[in-house]
């Protein structure tokens, strides 16, 4: 170092202003004294919505707040009430929650852990919010649940399929309305045995992260009870854009079958190098050969175009559900219309799940008569509803997970316009797709209300 | 003082004083008013302010000094986000072995990339730590996924060990959560609220702790500006060829900066995981990596206070202006009559929200076309400006000898 000047009356100076610097942190211990963090006092209650708005998966984020805005707007009385008109709790009655206004703060979650988890600090420290929901993947909506945790909020998941929201990685504060990786499995096996026969030999292509492992995991065991074999499972680079040195071996491996477990741009991508690759008009041990999208979303059918005829899938919900399926979905034409009413098209199931989270909360903290974490913790759990388009729904007192019925849709052959592309093929019973809750390991940890 | 000369020690003082009073200085509307949307003074990015300060800071004494532009930095962040949850998930959680252990680690892998990397310069070096850095991440998001957690990301459990004894920060907590990271007991999201008037000021742990620690290497920063190692890096960036026909060889000085870089990054990373315990493997991407570059650019680079002002403007405008979103602008434009609303709405909505990026790239653009030297000689022409005449006498009264 260049120089260094030991005087007594420098070593004075420099000890002063860093004893100085040091005590100044000293001052301020201590932190404010509330039951609960955020708790709202004024005449309105904020509500934290954190979705992608840039990034992969931007349409399911624009979609899901849409979906937000619609909720806040019936909860405060306006519009045609939606599914509350239809939901078994009466308990809210268009006046805000508790009486106080609802108010909502927005952010985007990037679709990155570290984002999301930035945007909701934000809207934990800055903005007073006493809930925050939404994202749309796993990784972030695992990430945002453990902050949520730790800071005693509520966490109300959007979309996120992975087994591990409320599997290994389950927390107290954190709530998932959508299914998992697990019921999509179980729900699809019995299906594909009943199209496709139970001596087929299957292949998966599986996006390297954390959700496709989950996925891939969940539809191997529930195939091969059913008979199948599976000959290979190649994981696939999430940023990869061209799948078709993944896709050229497929035909000569000896399966029958292509299991995609691919969300999102990953899909549409190696779905179209696939039919490109003549897998479709394919024969292979005699047999048609076959492609199955473990998960679903209008949004994804609407990027792959035609190649999605006839390919099977699974879904949280759809929009044609109460029309196919009967009054016992009752729930969904009327969230339907009113959202139809407000953007002029059919909501998709990201936009659902979150529309019915919203108000699950708000039902639950009316009920609970509190915003406290752990006052809505207690409400929600083991709670059963009916009338949010799903059917009789169980809120799963041990993992936080809801239990209802899961859609298995396929591709339709002649789409009459851009929302009408898949049809609902069978819906299996809730009793199909229950687990025990301890398979996934993972502990709860106890309700943190923060403060 | 401190061994530095006036100028320095008052700059040194100034930033002191600028982050000890930054939860009032960031706060500067009130709450409740349409403006306090602007406040940026509450723990989370204050927080990110100065470990994005450090981070920029490092990077520019590679940078700013050598001229050797690094494209993987973000590497080094990452695995020091890593180190440090790691230790908190094994050993304890107080955060002072996270963010010993994530700067060493962060050392030892810059030694690594660094060794080979050298060896080329210009654009070939960038390239190299692009492609190390890169490594990392794809390493860090699927291949490493038991100790990285893959794209899920590495956060503390209830049953993580953490062998130290509880005094220590060892153990789980009494009350069945998750413990918070701790400074021997004092956790870091810990918190005084001050309401004066209709101000809320938030004087937040985890943010003097990172303050300090910013400071600290502030401080180191300007000792190695000055010193003889630092005369050496700059005689690098101007004609390293003829630092080597001189018989001098520069590698080892090189290679030392390298590593004294990447550990500032180490320690940011650390004091990330330290302050929100959960790592992904994004914080490894190669846009984490050119946002640091865009920092020192945008702040000055080779100046000592520049990498930190630009880290601020950027997490500043990716936290504050995302967040704004078109119900604010309505509320904003309330008082124009309904079409002008709109009109005004429709004009600015590219530039909010998602369109942060946008608003971010236009005022890059502007800073490096109309102040090549950044923020640092922005705040330079204002001065002049103040003492124009001063600034010439000075000059007059002082002749080159």
């Amino acid at each position: 170092m260049s120089k260094s000047t030991l005087s007594r009356r420098g070593v004075l100076k420099s000890g002063a202003v860093a004893g100085a610097g040091l005590a100044v942190p000293t001052i301020f211990t201590g932190s404010s004294v509330s039951a609960f963090t955020n708790d709202p006092t004024g005449s309105s209650v904020t509500l934290g919505f954190n979705v992608p708005q840039t990034g992969p998966y931007a349409d399911e984020g624009a979609d899901e707040l849409r979906a937000y805005e619609l909720a806040v707007e019936h909860l405060n009385g306006g519009g045609d009430g939606g599914m509350m008109n239809t939901f078994s709790s009466k308990a809210l009655e268009g006046a805000g929650i508790l009486g106080k206004k609802v108010e909502f703060v927005t952010g985007d979650t990037q679709t990155k852990p570290d984002a999301a988890r930035a945007s909701a600090r934000s809207m934990i420290e800055k903005d007073g919010a006493v809930m925050i929901t939404g994202g749309s993947s796993s990784g972030v909506a695992v990430a945002v649940q453990a902050l949520c945790q730790e800071a005693g909020i509520i966490f109300m998941a959007g979309l996120t399929h992975s087994n591990d929201t409320t599997g290994k990685d389950k927390k107290a504060n954190g709530f998932r309305h959508f299914f998992n990786s697990y019921m999509s499995g179980a729900a699809l096996a019995p299906i594909l045995a009943d199209r496709y026969g139970k001596d087929r030999k299957a292949y998966h292509l599986t996006a390297d992260y954390n959700w496709g492992y989950t996925t891939e995991e969940a539809v191997r065991t529930s195939t091969e009870a059913m008979g199948w074999e599976t000959v290979a499972a190649v994981k696939t680079p999430l940023a990869q854009t061209d799948f078709s040195s993944y896709v050229a071996p497929v035909l000569n491996s000896g399966a029958d079958v292509l299991v995609l477990n691919h969300y999102g741009g990953n899909m549409v991508n190696s779905l179209t190098s696939a039919v490109q690759f003549g897998l479709r008009a394919a024969e292979a041990n005699g047999k048609n050969f076959e492609i199955v999208v473990p998960l679903y979303s209008r949004l994804m059918a609407r990027g792959a175009g035609k190649n999605v005829a006839g390919i099977f899938g699974s879904t949280n919900w759809h929009w044609s559900l109460e029309n196919v399926g009967g009054a016992k979905y009752a729930g969904t034409n009327a969230f339907v219309q009113s959202f139809g009413q407000k953007y002029g098209f059919p909501p998709s199931q990201a936009a659902h799940t979150v529309y019915c989270q919203t108000l699950l909360y708000a039902d639950a903290v009316q009920r609970a008569g509190s915003f406290n974490p752990c006052a809505v913790a207690e409400a929600l759990e083991g709670y059963e509803f009916d009338g949010l388009g799903n059917g009789p729904t169980l809120y799963r007192a041990e993992d936080h997970q809801c239990f209802k019925d899961v859609l298995v849709v396929k591709g339709k052959e002649n789409p009459e316009n851009e929302f009408d592309l898949l049809e609902i093929v069978d819906v299996t019973p809730v009793e199909q797709v229950s687990y025990d809750a301890s398979i996934f390991g993972g502990e709860l940890g106890s309700c943190n209300p923060g403060a | 003082m401190f061994g530095l000369d006036k100028k320095d020690t008052s700059l040194l003082l100034i930033v002191a004083a600028l982050v000890a009073l930054a939860p009032i200085i960031l706060n500067p509307f009130p709450e409740g008013s349409a403006l306090a949307q602007f406040n940026a003074g509450y723990p989370d990015l204050m927080q990110r302010f100065v470990i994005f300060g450090i981070f920029a800071i490092g990077f520019n004494i590679l940078f700013g000094l050598t001229g050797y532009l690094s494209f993987g930095h973000a590497a080094f962040l990452g695995a020091g986000s890593y180190a440090g949850m790691w230790m908190m998930k094994l050993l304890t959680i107080n955060v002072i072995p996270a963010i010993i252990f994530s700067t060493i680690i962060a050392g030892v892998i810059s030694l690594a990339i660094g060794w080979i990397s050298l060896r080329r310069s210009g654009i070939y070096f960038s390239i190299l730590t692009l492609a190390f850095a890169q490594m990392a991440f794809a390493l860090a998001a699927s291949v490493l996924t038991p100790i990285t957690g893959g794209e899920t990301g590495l956060q503390t459990n209830l049953n993580d060990p953490r062998v130290l004894p509880s005094f220590l920060g060892g153990g789980a907590s009494a009350d069945g959560n998750i413990p918070k990271p701790s400074l021997f007991g004092i956790e870091m999201s810990a918190s005084f609220e001050l309401p004066v008037g209709s101000w809320v000021w938030t004087f937040n742990w985890g943010y003097y702790i990172c303050a300090v620690m910013m400071l600290l290497a502030f401080y180191l920063a300007i000792r190695v500006f000055r010193s003889p190692f630092g005369l050496m890096l700059k005689a690098v960036k101007s004609n390293q060829q003829r630092m080597n026909y001189t018989g001098l060889n520069t590698r080892p000085y090189m290679l030392a900066c390298f590593v004294i870089s990447g550990m500032y990054a180490g320690l940011a990373g650390g004091l990330m995981a330290a302050m929100d315990p959960q790592v992904g493997a994004e914080r490894m991407q190669w846009t984490a990596s050119g946002e640091v570059v865009l920092m020192t650019i945008l702040g000055g680079v080779g100046t000592l206070i520049g990498p930190v002002l630009g880290a601020g403007l950027i997490k500043y405008f990716e936290n504050i202006f995302s967040k704004i979103n078109d119900n604010l602008l309505h509320q904003w434009f309330s008082f124009l009559p309904d079409g002008l609303e709109n009109f005004m709405v429709t004009i600015i909505h590219p530039f909010i929200g998602k369109g942060w990026h946008l608003t971010l790239g236009l005022m890059f653009m502007g800073i490096v076309i109309f102040l090549p030297g950044g923020l640092v000689e922005g705040g330079q022409r204002i001065k002049a400006m103040f003492k124009g005449k001063k600034a010439e006498k000075a000059t007059k009264t002082t002749p080159a000898e």
